[in-house]
C-alpha cells in the first residue's frame, strides 16, 4: 500500500515539473488559473485534516496562509537579490519552508486554546486568531502596513504549486491512514471514547492544527510569489470561509472529494466571469442550495472512505 | 476626569448597541444552538429600511421629530422581523434535524447572499450613503461634560429594550415557551409548545432588535453601505460569547464590556491601530480562563 502511494507521489511531482517545463506552450491566463487550483488544493486538503479528519472547526485558515505568505515574501524580498540565479530554486524552497514553519508555530499557538474549547467556541476563537493576525500585518510597518508587500518576484510556477499539492495530499493521506493517524479519526468520531482507549485527544488536535497550518503557510508562500502583491485585506474571514466551503463541498474527511471541490470552486468563478456582477450572488446561493440538498458533500456516494 | 466621563458615555452607547445585536445572537443560539451568521446582515437591512422609509415618513409626521423617528424605527424593525422569520423558514427550518455544522455553513451562505445582493448596483449599490438625520442632534452640556443627545437616546432606548426583553422572556407565556424550547425541545413539544412557532418568534424578535441596533449604529456612523453590518456583527457575536452564549444578561453584559474596552483601549495612543484586534484578543483571553463565558456557568437556564 505504502509503495503505491509513494509512486503516486513521485509520479505526480514528475508530471507537475514536466508540465511546468513545457508551460511556455500554454495560455498564460489558463496557466495562472492552474496555479491557483494547485494552491487551493493545498489549502483545502490541509484544512480537511483539521475540519474533516479531526472534526474540529477552524475558521482561521487564511490567517495561517497570511503568516506563511508574508514570511516567505519578506525573505525573498530582502535577500532574493543576493542569491545567485543557480541557487534561486533552493532559496525559494527554503523561503516556502520557513513560511510553513512560522505558520506551524502559529498553529501551535491556536492549538493550545483548542484544548479547552469545542464547537462554536473553537470556531470563534480560530476566527479571532485569523483576524488578529490580519490586524498585526495591517499595522506592522515591517510588512508594509495596510499596503502590504509589493514587487515580489515571480517564483511560483505550475510545477511548484502542483508538486506541493501532491506532497500535501501524500502527507495528509499517509498520516491519516497510518496507525497513529487513526487517532485523528477516533477524536473526530467520539472524543470521550477515544480518550478511554488511551488516545490523547488534545495532542491529536494540536498535531492536526500544526500540520494544517504548516501546509497553509506553504500555500501562502506560493500564493505570494504567484500574485506578486500581498495585501493583509486579502486574508480576511471571507478567504477562510472559501476554504471551508471547499472542504464541505468535497465532503468532510474525503480527500479525493475535497481535491475535486477545490478544482471546481477555483474554476467556477472564472467561468462566471461573463456574468461578473452576479458571480458572488450565484456563489452564495450555491452554498445554500448545496447545504439544503447535499449536506454530506457533493462527491460523497456512500463509498467506503477513511471517515464514515 | 471629564474626558474619562466623556469616553464612558461613548463606550456605553457603543456597548449598548453591541448588546442589542448580541441579544439576537444569543436568543437564536438558545433555541437552535447555532450561530446565525446572517444576523449582522439583518442589521444592515434594518439601516437600509430606515434609509428608504425616512423620506416617506418624515413629511407626514414632521422632519426630525420624535414621532417620525419612532415610526421609522418600528416599521424597520417589523420589516426585519419578517425578513428574519423568512430566512429561518427557507434556509434553516429544512435543516432542523441535520448536524449543526451544516446549518452554520448555510448561515454563512445566507450572509454572503445578502451582502452580495446588497452590493449589486440595482439593489443598494456598494457606495456609502449618508444616513438621514432622524433626530435633531443637540450637544447636551452637563457641567464640563459634552455629550451628544443621540448617545443618550441610544442609551435610554437600549435600557428600555433590555428590560422589555427580560420581561418577555421571564414574565410572559411565550417567553416561558422560549425557555422551554431552549431547555429541551422535545419535552417542550410534548407539553404542547409549538416549537416551530416559538423558533420563528425568536428569529423575529432577534431580527427586530438587530434592525433597531442597525439604526442606532447608523445614527453614530458616517454612512451606511451593504457591508456595514460585518464589523458590529462580529463584535456583538464576541460579546455574546464573552457573556456566555445563550445567556441573555450575559449578552448585555458582554456588549457593554466590549464597548467600554474598545472605546478606552482604542483611545489610547499606540493602540488605536489595533482596535479591530482588541475585541478578539479580549475574547480569547477570557475564554482561556472561563471557557463558558463570563456568566455562562452561573445560570443553568439558557434562552
Amino acid at each position: 500500500m505504502r509503495g503505491k502511494e509513494k509512486s503516486f507521489l513521485l509520479l505526480a511531482i514528475a508530471a507537475a515539473v514536466g508540465l511546468s517545463l513545457g508551460s511556455g506552450m500554454f495560455n498564460r491566463y489558463y496557466l495562472g488559473i492552474a496555479v491557483d487550483v494547485g494552491i487551493n488544493i493545498i489549502l483545502a486538503v490541509s484544512l480537511n485534516l483539521i475540519n474533516g479528519h479531526t472534526g474540529q472547526f477552524s475558521l482561521g485558515h487564511a490567517g495561517f496562509m497570511a503568516v506563511g505568505g508574508f514570511t516567505a515574501a519578506k525573505l525573498t524580498l530582502t535577500c532574493g537579490s543576493s542569491v545567485p540565479p543557480a541557487f534561486q530554486p533552493f532559496f525559494f524552497f527554503a523561503a516556502l519552508l520557513l513560511g510553513g514553519i512560522v505558520a506551524a508555530v502559529g498553529g501551535l499557538v491556536v492549538g493550545v486554546p483548542s484544548l479547552r474549547l469545542r464547537g462554536d467556541y473553537l470556531a470563534i476563537v480560530t476566527l479571532g486568531f485569523g483576524e488578529i493576525i490580519r490586524v498585526i500585518f495591517q499595522t506592522s510597518e515591517f510588512f508594509g502596513a495596510a499596503t502590504g508587500l509589493t514587487g515580489i518576484s515571480k517564483l511560483t510556477t505550475f510545477g511548484w504549486a502542483w508538486a506541493f499539492a501532491a506532497i500535501t495530499v501524500y502527507v495528509v493521506a499517509c498520516i491519516v491512514n497510518s496507525t497513529y493517524g487513526r487517532g485523528f479519526i477516533a477524536v473526530h468520531d467520539d472524543e470521550i471514547a477515544a480518550s478511554a482507549m488511551g488516545i490523547n485527544p488534545t495532542r491529536y488536535k494540536v498535531t492536526a492544527f500544526v500540520i494544517g497550518a504548516f501546509f497553509a503557510g506553504i500555500a501562502g508562500g506560493l500564493y505570494a510569489h504567484h500574485k506578486l502583491v500581498l495585501k493583509p485585506d486579502g486574508f480576511d474571514f471571507v478567504k477562510s470561509i472559501e476554504i471551508v466551503v471547499m472542504v464541505i463541498l468535497g465532503g468532510m474527511g474525503r480527500t479525493a472529494g475535497v481535491i475535486l471541490a477545490a478544482i471546481i470552486l477555483t474554476i467556477l468563478p472564472e467561468l462566471l466571469r461573463g456574468v461578473a456582477e452576479y458571480r458572488m450572488i450565484i456563489y452564495s446561493l450555491l452554498i445554500i442550495a448545496l447545504m439544503l440538498t447535499r449536506p454530506q458533500g457533493l462527491f460523497t456516494f456512500g463509498k467506503k472512505g477513511p471517515v464514515k | 476626569m471629564d474626558s474619562f466621563l466623556q469616553q464612558l458615555i461613548n463606550g456605553l452607547a457603543l456597548g449598548a448597541i453591541y448588546a442589542l445585536i448580541a441579544l439576537g445572537y444569543t436568543m437564536v443560539y438558545g433555541v437552535l444552538r447555532f450561530i446565525n451568521f446572517a444576523h449582522s446582515d439583518v442589521l444592515m437591512l434594518g439601516a437600509f429600511a430606515a434609509f428608504y422609509l425616512a423620506p416617506h415618513i418624515t413629511p407626514l409626521l414632521g422632519v426630525q421629530s420624535v414621532p417620525s423617528a419612532l415610526v421609522v424605527i418600528i416599521v424597520s424593525a417589523a420589516i426585519c422581523a419578517v425578513i428574519g422569520m423568512t430566512i429561518e423558514f427557507l434556509a434553516y427550518r429544512p435543516l432542523r434535524k441535520r448536524p449543526r455544522l451544516t446549518v452554520l455553513i448555510t448561515a454563512i451562505g445566507v450572509s454572503l447572499f445578502i451582502e452580495f445582493t446588497g452590493q449589486h448596483e440595482k439593489v443598494f449599490g456598494a457606495a456609502t450613503k449618508s444616513f438621514p438625520t432622524l433626530l435633531p442632534k443637540r450637544e447636551i452640556i452637563l457641567g464640563a461634560l459634552h455629550c451628544s443627545s443621540n448617545d443618550l437616546v441610544v442609551l435610554v432606548l437600549t435600557a428600555v429594550l433590555l428590560v422589555a426583553m427580560w420581561f418577555i422572556v421571564q414574565r410572559t407565556k411565550i417567553g416561558m415557551a422560549m425557555r422551554a424550547v431552549s431547555f429541551n425541545e422535545q419535552a417542550a413539544s410534548l407539553m404542547g409548545v409549538n416549537v416551530n412557532g416559538i423558533i420563528s418568534f425568536t428569529f423575529g424578535l432577534g431580527s427586530a432588535l438587530a434592525a433597531i441596533a442597525g439604526i442606532f449604529y447608523s445614527m453614530r456612523a458616517p454612512g451606511i453601505e451593504p457591508l456595514m453590518g460585518v464589523q458590529p456583527g462580529l463584535r456583538a457575536f464576541i460579546a455574546a460569547v464573552l457573556g456566555g452564549i445563550g445567556n441573555l444578561p450575559g449578552a448585555a453584559l458582554g456588549g457593554v464590556v466590549l464597548g467600554l474596552l474598545e472605546t478606552f483601549l482604542g483611545g489610547m495612543p499606540g493602540l488605536s491601530n489595533y482596535r479591530d484586534g482588541i475585541a478578539f484578543a479580549m475574547l480569547i483571553l477570557i475564554l482561556l480562563f472561563r471557557p463558558a463565558g463570563l456568566l455562562g456557568k452561573l445560570s443553568t437556564e439558557k434562552v
